[in-house]
């Protein structure tokens, strides 16, 4: 525990050119995406490319307009831990479901359904 | 024995300081019905919870009453099917939601937590007591339900049957996304206050393991908690607005409701449990008078069990239509469970061996504790095998394991708790003789009403059923006994703790011979908690601790011959 | 900056008036809030998993529901929107700086700004929402796509089946995305009116483009190809084509009927959503439900951060910051960020899956 005085500088003063470079690179990585989506044809790949364009612009907010990249590491860990629990829940589900829902559209249901 | 820590101050004079400090402990200043209810004191919110969530168990019990008076006898006794749907679903939402969860973290631990980290409050008292007002809001719309008519789903509400049923599942969902709102509160605010208000000298390997256990499940409590909140609202809008997500219909899924619902229910089950482990570290090593054996692989599996309750929420869906990797996976995982809350049993089991037990009646308790949350982990095991429960899933079975679990465990391990701390909290002793007959009671009563579950269990009787074959009626008979014998004993201790609070003999300031920090400040502790930062030791090393015939407690005093 | 003596006898002699007893030092408290607040974005993303994770279930079993259901939503109002709350990122992200070095009308003025954002983010999504409304492309029961195009079939339900084969012709001539998506309505709304009845000329219909598209996309294998058009079979037929794909495979029926989805009919999109053929794919409607719940529960986020950006901006009026003293600027600001954070996803998972 440290015991500093009270004028102590409490959080980073982030330089405007940095807020403004920052702002102009997410818009350049919306384009981006936007142009990748309609005028890249990856097939299954096309999803991966959103994603990985989305976490490079979630890092950039979370790195320098959420002064992450300046705080304490302990609130980088529970972002990072948050987003590690969700995949953690959503891969178990996707693994489960990924056996199982195939069958719940299939088989004779529309015979029935059209009667 | 060189621990220079532990000196003494004013304050190890116990009963004496604590008369003189009478002026300003917690519970006399500041007077009046509203300073208490608007209060950002820990101590009081502690208090506050500690009312409302006894309440709500004794609701609960009443209900729990209600049904195994019910199964008396097969066909009617004294309600009907629908009526009997409905007093188990309140009976597992109130005890789960209202009392458990909250139970241990949001009463005691409010209470301890800040006194036993070395700290004057927790890190965000004005959250403290918003949480305790969710509490009261989420209570609101959960009891709504039962004048509004009733829910008969099962604590669980599964779908597609919560969708369609007539019951006032909204207000119970709602009271339970209220509720899990409050529980989140509690949980951040310990994690704040463990990481940032620690005092000087309190390193993390000094902190008490009660804290190392609330740790542990204030991450769970952030983590898990707001997954139930999207799964109740989801629940809301399949019924208002036919979202269709869960309902198989519309293509839904509602196997998928059950991940949603487990992925917090598993966790809240450790949530309930991993705090009372806690309770448990801090009461077998102050009445056995020796230092607790494996401080470290203690804290760690807190830390382990929090993480690995994310991992097998499966377990609970084996016969759901899970697939069948999943559930190979999670039957495996499951196992891996058994390793932390091995450690910490046989740790505690060591710390026991050669040391001088002393049977107070909160160590009365914490013995049953280790009976019966021992059965109810193994039992686990077999429930854990995928095979097994294949037989067993949804049977008596299950509901005597979780009952030794959550009852045996979690609630034995709060009166433990309850009796440990009475003295710190309202500066009261309790009539030690009735304690004992008290905790007798309960682990006779208890082991009534749940070791013959497991009988009928594994004989195929089906949980949840209103009627039940003849053949079953003896292990009915003696688990409704079993019971009747409970409510006795809970009226007792709920007796002789009441008349401790208007004729108790004056608690001294350490009546057990603890040495976490909340043994150094006077009964009740003073309003600001510490006057001075607090010199932080070796929790569980006794031996300055003295007893003192003239205050009937123990003193802190260097031993003689020592540096 | 007031500062007063604070007289809890807590050890400090001299505690400014936004300092709290039980804290010692200013960056212990403000190390300690935002701690808080980091938790508490924590706890919101967790919350959104449950959202993300019915996607994800979905979209991986059922890709067709999201190819198809997402043409419907409109990608440039996503982007403006998306760059609307990029913009007001900035600007929040500026109104802490703002408040760190004293520029307190600065700071008040990038506070409203962004808070008109946010109205500016919530008045698109209501251009967005009341269009979805009016076609009748909502969530699970309440999935009825009425848009104008399908009052023009509905009027004539013998040529249902005509309109169908129709359908699928004028979406290839279509110039204009409204009308495209008129089209896909039009054929949608055919289907789910004239099933028995056109059952047999939907049949051949469906069969044609069933042997286009396996040509087109190679994806479909020929079996699968044929169960696209289950929809459209005669039961007898469909019962045993049925039996010949599986015995074993358990079905779900509900009271409101469960028709079978081909796993390949995401073959039939092509990119951009400026294409359909083939049988439109059942249970759209969980792709709406899901467009509705995430960017609903974000919604309410993003009028909670403006009411939080209001109540910064009273207290900012009332002087109630300083460069000692920002806590509240930076964690409500914090807040706003995780919203964006948000979106960032959200965008491009529904709007740009094609």
């Amino acid at each position: 525990m440290s015991h500093g005085h009270d004028s102590e500088q409490v959080g980073h003063i982030v330089p405007l050119w940095l807020l403004f470079g920052v702002f102009f690179a997410l818009i350049i990585l919306t384009a981006l995406t936007v142009w990748t989506a309609t005028h890249l044809h990856l097939g299954a790949f096309n999803i991966w490319l959103a994603l990985i364009i989305a976490s490079m612009k979630a890092t950039l907010v979370a790195l320098f307009f959420m002064h992450l990249i300046w705080d304490k590491p302990y609130n980088g860990i529970v972002l990072v831990g948050a987003f590690m629990f969700v995949i953690l829940f959503l891969g178990i589900s996707l693994m489960d479901t990924a056996e199982n829902m195939p069958d719940m559209y299939e088989g004779p249901a529309p015979a029935v359904a059209t009667e | 024995m060189n621990v220079t820590d532990t000196s003494i101050t004013p304050a190890d004079l116990g009963g004496y300081a604590s008369r003189e400090a009478e002026s300003e402990n917690f519970l006399s200043y500041p007077k009046g019905i509203l300073s208490w209810l608007v209060t950002l004191d820990h101590k009081r919110i502690g208090i506050l919870y500690l009312i409302c969530i006894l309440t709500a168990f004794f609701i609960g019990g009443m209900f729990a009453l209600l049904i195994r008076t019910e199964l008396l006898t097969p066909g009617p006794t004294i309600v009907d099917a629908d009526t009997y749907n409905q007093l188990f679903t309140l009976h597992g939402a109130i005890m789960i939601f209202l009392f458990i969860i909250p139970g241990i973290p949001a009463a005691l631990g409010n209470f301890a937590l800040p006194l036993m980290l070395g700290a004057k409050d927790v890190a965000f008292p004005r959250l403290n007591l918003t949480s305790w007002y969710l509490w009261l809001i989420g209570a609101a719309f959960t009891v709504f339900s039962l004048v509004n008519g009733g829910a008969d789903t099962g604590w669980t509400f599964y779908t597609p049957y919560s969708t369609q049923t007539d019951g006032a599942i909204i207000s119970i969902t709602m009271g339970v996304f209220i509720l899990g709102f409050s529980s989140i509160l509690t949980g951040l605010n310990f994690l704040v206050t463990i990481h940032r208000l620690r005092p000087p000298g309190m390193t993390w390997f000094k902190m008490p393991l009660f804290l190392w256990a609330i740790y542990g499940t204030a991450i769970m409590q952030v983590l898990a908690t707001p997954v139930i909140g999207i799964t109740m609202l989801l629940l809301i809008v399949e019924r208002t607005l036919g979202f269709g997500i869960f309902d198989p219909a519309l293509g839904g899924d509602p196997v998928l409701f059950q991940h949603f619902f487990w992925f917090y229910s598993h966790p809240a089950v450790y949530i309930m449990i991993l705090p009372a482990l806690g309770i448990m570290s801090e009461i077998f090593s102050v009445f056995s008078r020796k230092h607790i054996f494996g401080y470290k692989f203690i804290a760690f599996s807190s830390i382990v069990l929090a993480i690995l309750s994310f991992l097998v929420w499966g377990h609970h869906m084996f016969p759901s239509g899970q697939s069948q990797l999943a559930n190979f996976v999670f039957s495996a995982l499951t196992f891996t469970v058994s390793i932390p809350t091995a450690i910490k049993m046989f740790n505690w089991l060591a710390t026991m061996y050669k040391g001088e037990i002393v049977l107070k009646t909160p160590m009365l308790y914490a013995l049953s504790f280790m009976f019966l949350f021992g059965i109810g982990g193994l039992t686990g095991l077999f429930l854990g095998a995928l095979a097994v429960d294949i037989h067993l899933h949804d049977t008596y079975f299950v509901v005597a394991h979780f009952h030794y679990v959550m009852f045996g465990g979690t609630v034995i391990a709060f009166l433990a708790g309850l009796h440990y701390w009475w003295p710190k909290v309202f500066g009261r002793m309790y009539n030690e003789t009735l304690g004992r007959i008290g905790a007798a009671i309960i682990f006779v009563g208890f082991n009534m009403t749940f070791l013959s579950q497991f009988v009928m269990g594994s004989q195929g009787m089906p949980r949840r059923y209103y009627n039940y074959l003849d053949e079953y009626t003896i292990y009915h008979h003696i688990s409704t006994g079993g019971s009747y014998l409970m409510a006795v004993g809970f009226f007792l201790i709920a007796g002789y703790l009441l008349h401790s609070l208007l004729k108790g003999k004056r608690a001294p300031a350490n009546p057990w011979g603890g040495n976490t920090l909340e043994w150094h400040v006077p009964s009740p502790p003073p309003y600001y908690n510490f006057k001075e930062a607090p010199r932080v030791g070796d929790p569980y090393d006794f031996s300055e601790i003295h007893w003192d015939e003239r205050i009937e407690g123990y003193v802190f005093r260097k031993a003689e011959g020592s540096a | 900056m007031g500062k007063k003596h604070s007289s809890d006898g807590a050890g400090h002699a001299e505690h400014p008036k936004w300092m709290q007893h039980h804290f010692d030092t200013p960056s212990q408290q403000f190390a300690s809030s935002k701690m808080g607040m980091w938790l508490f974005l924590a706890t919101e993303v967790l919350l959104f998993a449950g959202l993300f994770c019915a996607y994800a279930v979905y979209r991986a079993n059922h890709m067709e529901m999201f190819v198809f259901g997402h043409q419907f939503l409109d990608v440039k109002w996503g982007a403006i929107n998306t760059c609307v709350l990029l913009f007001s990122s900035l600007t929040a992200a500026w109104s802490v700086r703002a408040a760190q070095v004293g520029q307190k009308t600065l700071m008040i003025v990038l506070l409203f700004l962004t808070m008109c954002c946010g109205g500016g983010f919530m008045a698109i999504k209501y251009v967005e929402y009341s269009h979805k409304i009016h076609d009748g492309l909502l969530w699970g029961t309440q999935y009825k796509p009425t848009g104008h195009a399908a009052e023009v079939i509905h009027g004539e339900e013998a040529h249902a089946a005509g309109d169908l084969g129709g359908a699928h012709g004028r979406v290839d001539a279509g110039h204009t995305e409204a009308e495209q998506v008129a089209a896909i309505e039009a054929a949608h709304g055919a289907k789910a009116a004239g099933d028995a009845k056109a059952a047999g000329d939907a049949h051949t219909a469906g069969d044609a483009h069933a042997a286009g598209d396996g040509n087109a996309t190679t994806a479909a294998p020929p079996a699968e190809a044929g169960a696209m058009h289950a929809t459209e079979l005669p039961a007898d037929v469909l019962a045993i084509d049925a039996a010949e794909r599986s015995a074993t495979q358990p079905a779900a029926i509900g009271p409101r009927g469960l028709v079978p989805v081909a796993e390949t009919d995401a073959a039939h999109a092509e990119a951009g959503g400026h294409h359909w053929e083939g049988p439109i794919p059942d249970n759209v409607h969980i792709f709406f439900g899901i467009y509705f719940g995430m960017t609903g529960l974000h919604g309410i986020h993003v009028l909670i951060g403006m009411i939080i950006l209001g109540w910064l901006i009273y207290r900012a009026l009332k002087n109630d910051f300083s460069p000692e003293y920002f806590t509240p600027v930076d964690l409500g600001v914090l807040y706003w960020h995780l919203v964006d954070l948000i979106w960032i996803f959200l965008f491009p998972l529904l709007y740009l899956i094609g």
